[in-house]
């Protein structure tokens, strides 16, 4: 069947059996490899995106219900500052490691930062604790959320 | 739709139904989503609170105001998983593990489900006939729950092995009705469903009749008895999250530490 | 040297880390090729079996299915594995036995991943399912083992006036790197030559295998490092290389394969699991007069790197202190679960958690504090190990104990702050039965490889111009997991040849053998590599500039008064290229006994963990891990403190609620459900220093860093909890119900049984000789009965 979206600002169209996920979509159909895949059910937030503004685990989410969806991906952040003053803290703050986890951190993040800008401590962990990381301890992440955070205000 | 094609399986948020689909257990014939049926969205807040089936988790704390049912909302996988997550979800999947069910039965919610035949109510603790069996006929399609408001006396307490996005090993949800003078107690992952721990909420109705509902602490051999009462409703099991025995302790305690700290704020 | 901004000790940001950011940086799974199709598995459902028949048939005629491939197909050898005798097969065959739940069977490609799945399900596989093994402990009496070693020291019947024995338990971790198996296959030549694509920790170990088990020459396969998601172990081990290059060249397509989540806890090895049994001999003094163990390590069905981990585990088995007279037994079975293998640790961590919990028995029999008890006791450079090595690198283990000492215990708990209470947002937590307690830990372990592995790296190091200006290549073969060997690298020839342009070429087999990203070797060893061509550069830098240039300054050559002579673009008419192959210094096989010069340099690591407990739920929180580690040289401090902190993550983790459960040899939790990770939630303040005491003949005086912190933070935190709840908890992880205090209600028999004489439980133990592997490789225990 096919399905009509718009996706980081441009009409796409994709050819997929009915039960596929809007993650495979983006990735395997629309070449968009920057959301990962490491669980396929929900519990690592690596597959995180924006539908209609809203986050969500693209693993989770039927493609086929998307029809005239807005999606975001990672790569829809391209030069927005608040994603970017996230991107360079977490460079800077060491809170990239191999990586993986990154694009799911970096889409929560700047979601967390553009709906409540002047989140403390608790509300920071509490917006990233469904975004799971095994190579750094989230300690550098969280940090780079709070330099973000003093960057962009 | 659903009377003429009755095999088609409903999705909404997908947070149970994508993870098999993902994992090739499932290949339904047909699937019908609800993403665009506005109506499903309501949520209502008066002396009755209304949820549509379709509303997320998140919006749902965005509004609604029954302490159980918020606690528990917040406790529901993470940010993204309360984003899709839907109590409609939540009681087709009928899973004893479900966050929000205990609140659900303890606040004595029902069920609104339609059909071409029209509209039924049922009881969540009804409707709830066994593990991942919801009381659906074919062509049925939840629409909403609805609840009687029931003061702020209330608890949802939820034992996991991390602090987040944990499947309960075990939790208990508890209503102090002070208006309507009824406790409500339901307990989550010790029983193939939810269990309303029905001898622990005559207890504790006497207890608090006695004291014509006045707030305080109650004593120990009442939260001893309550304790007792609502672990002996439970029917655990052992298996990968927890055993039968802490499962069985943890009871015990939840129910002690929540009829303590709700009885204060009655 | 000259000073560089971004030279050695800087914090420099990574180089890919921006393209990380922004998704743009490619993993192995998010590899393509055009004309590209996809493999997928048939693994066995049973832990043990025979196969009677497989039928292809049904799955070839599928529409869309380009190949099934079975024992039969295989063009090459029909093993491979980590041991120099390959014991595990590419897939197993009729007539032959699954030995592990998950076991490959079947291998097809097809136009897509959903098709693929579609023909594993039409492939007939008839199984006689047969009983498995899946007791460590009689399968060592039945004689099914991969190797004992023994360490004995001293008198091994030695007397002391205070003795304290214990039984303990380490579950089974999962590395669970967040980016699961994954590689791309892509023929050329009609079939002469491959390329591979993947994600790997040692780029020349996959290559001896896959070019044996396809047929083929090694010059016609080039293997290539894929963006790799963390490995942590997993990937030291083969996972779907071979199995890719078959469909590659069966079919003449590219082929991609990668593991979801649930396949990807059955695609690689574990961490061991461990039953140890401990006797501690004291003086009154508390100082060590003796420490006998039993170590059993479950080795699963195949041997993959067991025999080093068996190593490791008895070499440290007694931890970093002075032990006049050793008894250490160490073997690992041959059971019928997941082959087990490397994970950050390797065998350390196992004794660490016991070694730890017997230091603190001691102090508390002889009412000594239990950071006392350690100092009286703890090595120091100079001192012999319980191998008879003595210690010729640093060793500033008792600096390292102050330290940690000193570092602030943390406020005590807001009683008023529900979410930080123990069991967070399930408000279980009572702020009044909460208990704090303080725990220690001490641990140690090798860097690099040992017992006389001629371990070594190669680097490639050229220097030229590129618009004009100096810029140097380095093409090394050495595995960026996510560690930050990339950023090292870069800072490395910075330092040595003062130019600021550094760019890291591909990792493939085109250059030498970097050797694998484990045993926290690759700052030393390829940093050493890289080191060395790079010095082979400047002497040719110096030589072109002729006297009076002595030495390199930043992007020029000096005299010795360090006077800048020329740019170095003037000495770049032609590129200079050099490669180096960096060894370490020789070490020797361990004896009989265990005795030998066998490890190259040893990191040790102090660690306090402060915990609170709900007494009444067990729930417990981590609330802090103070770490002390000794580094040599930190030769990037961020990206060591990255390493540092992620090892604690694991560490918290294996404390309390990592486990992979296994019945009957079912694996019962492969999935992030139920195999928890510690989430940003779960983690405590975490603060960390370095000790930096450089180490004689590493370059700059490195150690290694990836390891430390996580051998002893599950004892440290185990130690935490154990002064919280007043209980022995013998056992990680630890449950909520242990720490509640109810488990003894329903006890786990193996933990009762362990707790009997150990001569009951393994009634006799195997003296084999350690040192050259014999025969078949896979050395079967013969069980001896005691004299």
């Amino acid at each position: 069947m096919r399905v009509a979206l718009n996706v980081n600002g441009e009409p796409r169209e994709g050819d997929l059996w009915g039960g596929e996920s809007l993650l495979y979509l983006l990735r395997e159909g629309f070449g968009l490899w920057g959301t990962k895949n490491a669980c396929e059910q929900g519990e690592c937030g690596s597959c995180a995106v924006l539908v209609d503004g809203v986050l969500k685990c693209s693993c989770l989410v039927l493609a086929a219900s998307c029809e005239d969806c807005q999606v975001t991906t990672i790569e829809g952040l391209g030069d927005d500052p608040v994603a970017g003053a996230v991107q360079e803290a977490m460079v800077s703050a060491g809170g990239v490691q191999c990586g993986f986890c990154t694009p799911g951190f970096v889409v929560v993040m700047t979601e967390l930062l553009k709906r409540h800008p002047g989140a403390d401590d608790e509300e920071v962990k509490q917006a990233l604790a469904g975004n799971l990381c095994r190579c750094t301890g989230y300690a550098r992440i969280v940090e780079a959320l709070k330099r973000a955070q003093v960057q962009i205000a | 739709m659903l009377a003429r094609t009755p095999d088609t399986t409903v999705v909404a948020g997908g947070t149970d139904l994508m993870v098999a689909m993902n994992f090739g257990r499932i290949r339904p014939e047909r699937l019908m989503s609800l993403r665009r049926v506005a109506e499903m969205r309501t949520i209502e807040v008066g002396s009755d609170t209304y949820v549509g089936a379709g509303a997320t988790f998140t919006q749902m704390l965005g509004t609604i105001e029954d302490p159980a049912m918020v606690l528990a909302a917040k406790t529901v996988g993470s940010p993204p998983i309360r984003n899709a997550g839907t109590l409609g979800g939540n009681l087709a999947t009928c899973s004893p593990a479900g966050d929000a069910l205990p609140p659900l039965a303890a606040l004595d919610a029902s069920v609104v489900i339609a059909s071409a035949a029209g509209e039924r109510q049922v009881k969540v603790s009804a409707f709830m006939l066994g593990p991942k069996q919801p009381d659906l006929r074919p062509g049925e399609l939840i629409v909403g729950v609805r609840w009687r408001r029931a003061g702020l006396a209330q608890a949802f307490l939820k034992a996991g092995t991390r602090n987040a996005m944990v499947i309960a090993v075990a939790s208990l949800a508890l209503v102090l009705d002070k208006e309507r003078r009824r406790v409500g107690v339901a307990l989550g992952s010790v029983g193939p469903t939810v269990i309303r721990a029905m001898a622990a909420e005559l207890f504790a109705q006497s207890w608090l009749e006695d004291r014509d509902w006045r707030p305080g602490t109650p004593t120990q051999a009442a939260l001893d008895r309550f304790a007792s009462l609502a672990a002996e409703s439970a029917r655990p099991i052992d298996d990968v999250r927890g055993s039968a025995l802490y499962r069985r302790h943890v009871v015990a305690l939840m129910a002690r530490r929540a009829l303590e700290r709700t009885c204060a704020s009655l | 040297m000259p000073e560089m901004v971004r030279g050695v000790g800087a914090s420099v940001p990574r180089p890919d880390g921006r393209a990380k950011t922004r998704g743009e940086f490619e993993f192995a799974s998010d590899l393509t090729a055009p004309g590209m199709i996809y493999g997928r598995t048939l693994r066995s459902p049973h832990p043990h079996a025979l196969v009677r028949r497989v039928d292809v048939r049904r799955a070839l005629a599928l529409p869309g299915v380009s190949a099934v491939l079975t024992a039969s197909d295989l063009p090459g050898q029909a093993v491979y594995g980590l041991a120099k005798v390959r014991d595990q097969p590419v897939l197993v065959g009729v007539r032959e036995k699954v030995m592990y739940e998950g076991e490959p069977v079947a291998i097809v490609a097809a136009e897509s991943p959903e098709r693929a799945r579609q023909a594993l399900g039409l492939i007939e596989v008839d199984y006689e399912p047969l009983t498995p093994l899946t007791d460590p402990v009689e399968a060592l009496i039945q004689g099914d083992g991969y190797r004992e070693l023994v360490i004995r020291r001293g008198d091994p019947g030695a007397q002391a006036p205070v003795v304290v024995k214990g039984y303990y338990e380490v579950g089974q971790q999962d590395q669970a790197p967040l980016g699961p198996e994954a590689g791309l296959a892509i023929p050329s030549h009609g079939g002469r030559e491959i390329d591979l694509y993947v994600a790997t920790q040692g780029l020349h170990v996959d290559l001896d295998q896959v070019a044996e088990c396809l047929g083929m020459e090694r010059e016609r396969i080039r293997i290539h490092l894929a963006g790799v998601g963390g490995a942590f172990g997993a990937r030291e081990d083969i996972s779907m290389q071979i199995h890719a290059c078959l469909l590659a060249l069966a079919t003449m397509r590219p082929v991609k394969m990668w593991y979801g989540r649930e396949e990807s806890f059955f695609g690689h090895v574990h961490r061991h699991p461990a039953r140890m049994w401990y006797e501690h001999g004291a003086d009154e003094s508390g100082r060590l007069l003796l420490v006998r163990a039993t170590i059993v390590l479950d080795g699963g069905a195949y041997g993959s790197s067991t025999r080093s981990v068996v190593a490791n585990a008895a070499c440290f088995g007694a931890g970093p202190y002075r032990v006049p007279n050793v008894d250490i037994w160490c073997g690992a079975s041959k059971t019928n679960h997941q082959p087990n293998g490397a994970m950050r640790g390797f065998g350390a961590v196992q004794s660490c958690f016991a070694h730890e919990a017997q230091m603190d028995r001691l102090a508390a029999r002889l009412k000594i504090d239990p950071v006392e008890i350690r100092r009286r006791n703890v090595l120091a450079a100079g001192d012999e190990l319980i191998t008879g090595q003595r210690v010729t690198g640093s060793a500033p283990v008792d600096k390292m104990v102050t330290r940690c000492m000193e570092i602030p215990l943390p406020p005590a708990l807001d009683r008023a702050a529900p979410a930080a209470l123990p069991g967070g947002g399930g408000y279980l937590a009572d702020a009044g039965r909460v208990r704090r307690g303080v725990g220690y830990a001490l641990g140690y372990k090798n860097v690099a490889f040992s017992g006389g592995t001629d371990d070594f790296s190669t680097a490639r190091v050229t220097l030229g111009l590129s618009g004009g200006k100096p810029l140097a290549r380095v093409k090394s073969a050495a595995s960026e997991m996510g560690q930050g060997l990339v950023t090292v690298i870069g800072q490395i020839v910075r330092t040595e040849l003062g130019v600021d342009e550094v760019e890291l070429m591909p990792a493939d087999t085109l250059v030498g053998d970097a050797g694998s990203s484990s045993a926290s070797r690759q700052t030393w060893m390829t940093g050493g590599a890289v080191q060395g061509a790079a010095q082979k550069v400047k002497s040719e830098l110096l030589r072109r500039a002729g006297p009076p240039a002595v030495e390199l300054g930043e992007g020029c050559v000096l005299d010795a008064e360090g006077i800048p002579l020329a740019p170095l673009e003037v000495l770049l008419e032609t590129p200079i290229e050099y490669e180096h192959e960096f060894h370490h210094r020789p070490t020797q096989a361990l004896n009989e006994n265990g005795q030998g010069d066998a490890h190259v340099s040893f990191m040790f690591v102090a660690q306090r963990a402060v915990v609170d407990v709900d007494l009444d739920s067990g729930v417990a929180k981590v609330v802090q891990l103070a770490t002390v580690q000794d580094v040599g040289r930190a030769i990037n401090p961020l990206q060591v403190l990255g390493q540092i902190e992620g090892s604690v993550a694991q560490g918290v983790g294996l404390a309390l609620m990592e486990e992979m459960r296994v019945s009957g040899g079912h694996v019962l939790n492969p999935s992030f459900t139920d195999y928890l990770l510690p989430t940003v939630l779960d983690m405590p303040e975490m603060i960390s220093e370095l000790i930096e005491e450089p180490e004689p003949l590493a370059p700059y005086g490195v150690k290694g860093v990836g390891e430390p912190a996580l051998i002893s933070s599950p004892a440290a935190i185990a130690a935490a909890l154990r002064d919280a709840t007043g209980l022995d908890l013998p056992r990680i992880p630890v449950s909520p119900a242990e720490l509640a205090g109810i488990a003894h209600l329903a006890p786990d028999p193996r933990v009762v049984a362990g707790q009997r004489p150990l001569e009951r439980v393994v009634p006799a133990r195997v003296l084999t000789p350690v040192g050259e592997e014999s025969g078949d490789g896979v050395e079967r225990g013969r069980i001896l009965e005691r004299g």
